[in-house]
């Protein structure tokens, strides 16, 4: 039996608003995520890369066209953690929250899990009772990643995870989510406007411009052979602050 | 000389006694001089930005050392005698626009704000100057823009706004903390170009701080590397990027994404 995809999406429509304010956002998307595969996203800011990935969250119900995710409850994880991270709650609050709707019950399993959890993405047992406020935005993200992850998913849609970070920080979050993949044959959804970021954990990426994808392929085809304009501008941006 | 810092300490009161979040800082900037200050989060570099600017809050946070700015000792002023300064010869902008805009006001009003404070310009008059600060920043339809909201604007218009607003007094110095960090890559190379542009028709100094050398060697003749509130390296950028001296500045570089695919268990092997 041929692997099923994790993510199919053919022609795919969204809108926002109604009426005379009725705007397409999405235009006859398609594309597809395999088993163990990085797609990454790249476009600028209002090109419709967001949207595409609350479609596949189920989060945007507004679509025309075929939308298949066969996988069990996608997680996503958000640019800044300060703002998907409740202020009020500690760490253990905020992973064990997945595991008591899948209805786990046992305080002491939901611990054990959670603290499991923390050690896979390089935190520990000491950071279980802290808040949001004491931990660095590197370990937030730690904290969003776990949380993802705790109750089994295998298809994370990562919106921007290193953007607001610290090159050095940068670095070692994309790493750790290099490692995760590996260990648990995760598939991501990588949404970037970076194509440096980009290139390091994706294989393959799609340009998305004004609700298109203009072009998709092999992330080095599309680095060494870009054919739509705005991918050669967004190359050049990039690469202008190279070397 | 423009600008003097020198042995600038910056101490918190913290739970076990004192942080110090700035140990020992000496910087010079001279007139039209092009400085970057890059580091991590936590090293020290804001918060010298802010004390340049004059905005700790002196109650609780101790500055000593010295900062003098075209001869005056900024340390010694008062609060009142320090707003002379602030906005008109040292202005700010900072990373994240919308935070620093008022959502409430229409962008003319706060382009103009400086111009209300500090001078006894007539609303024509300073009308006439924030479209000239918005046109310098990159915005050449300010009449348009004038009467819209912050929210209505995308976020690198966000910033040039910002831009406008800290130019319209034609500052000496301009601080820029982390600028472009939150825009997209297109959008900041395009800030960065109106930066220089500014330079280069105004002759303004400016004190840009960022995490990215990256995006520092793209403005900046000098830079000084930061680690927990010490310089621990500073020279010519083509100098520091090429042939960094310390560990610190020489991960500051590796660290930046580069075209190699990262392998499971690479941090390890």
């Amino acid at each position: 039996m041929a692997e099923q995809p994790m993510v199919k999406i053919q022609g795919l429509n969204s809108f926002y608003g109604k009426g005379h304010e009725r705007k397409q956002v999405l235009r006859n998307v398609s594309l597809t995520l395999s088993p163990g595969e990085v797609l990454g996203i790249v476009g600028e800011s209002g090109s419709g890369k967001s949207t595409l990935a609350k479609c596949i969250l189920g989060v945007v119900k507004e679509v025309e066209g075929a939308l298949e995710v066969n996988a069990f409850r996608p997680q996503m994880v958000f640019q800044d953690p300060y703002g998907s991270l409740n202020p009020a709650k500690s760490v253990g609050w905020f992973l064990e929250e997945p595991l008591r709707v899948l209805g786990i019950k046992d305080k002491k399993e939901r611990r054990q899990q959670a603290v499991d959890m923390l050690r896979q993405v390089g935190l520990g047992e000491e950071h279980y009772a802290r808040r949001p406020s004491q931990l660095s935005g590197g370990q937030r993200q730690r904290v969003a990643i776990a949380a993802a992850l705790i109750g089994g998913s295998r298809l994370i849609v990562l919106d921007e995870p290193v953007s607001a970070l610290d090159v050095t920080m940068q670095a070692q979050i994309l790493q750790l989510l290099v490692d995760l993949k590996a260990k648990f044959h995760l598939s991501y959804l990588f949404i970037s406007h970076d194509l440096a970021v980009v290139y390091q954990i994706c294989d393959r990426v799609a340009v998305m411009y004004q609700g298109e994808i203009v072009e998709q392929g092999d992330v080095d085809t599309i680095y060494d052979h870009p054919q739509h304009d705005y991918t050669k501008k967004l190359l050049q941006a990039s690469l202008a602050l190279e070397e | 000389m423009m600008l003097q810092v020198e042995h600038l300490k910056i101490t918190f009161p913290h739970a076990t006694g004192h942080f110090e979040a700035v140990k020992d800082f000496s910087l010079t900037v001279e007139e039209g001089q092009v400085i970057g200050i890059v580091g991590e989060s936590g090293s020290g570099k804001s918060m010298t930005a802010h004390a340049i600017m004059g905005l700790l809050e002196r109650k609780h946070i101790q500055v000593s050392g010295s900062i003098r700015f075209q001869g005056v000792e900024l340390l010694e002023l008062t609060r009142s005698q320090l707003r002379a300064y602030q906005g008109k010869e040292l202005s700010i902008i900072f990373q994240e626009p919308m935070t620093s805009l008022n959502p409430t006001m229409k962008i003319g009003v706060q382009v103009e704000e400086a111009l209300r404070i500090h001078t006894k310009m007539n609303a024509k008059e300073r009308k006439a100057r924030a479209l000239e600060a918005m046109a310098l920043a990159g915005l050449p339809n300010g009449e348009a823009l004038y009467h819209q909201y912050p929210h209505q604007l995308s976020g690198g218009m966000r910033q040039r706004v910002m831009i406008a607003a800290a130019l319209v007094l034609r500052p000496r110095l301009l601080i820029a903390d982390e600028p472009t960090t939150a825009l997209d890559v297109t959008i900041q190379a395009q800030i960065l170009d109106t930066l220089k542009e500014i330079k280069r028709k105004e002759g303004i100094a400016i004190l840009f701080i960022s995490h990215d050398l990256g995006v520092i060697r793209a403005l900046c003749h000098h830079v000084v590397v930061m680690q927990q509130g010490e310089i621990v390296e500073a020279g010519p950028i083509e100098q520091v990027f090429h042939h960094p001296q310390q560990e610190y500045t020489q991960r500051l570089i590796a660290s930046r994404p580069t075209r190699t695919k990262l392998k499971a268990g690479g941090s390890h092997g």
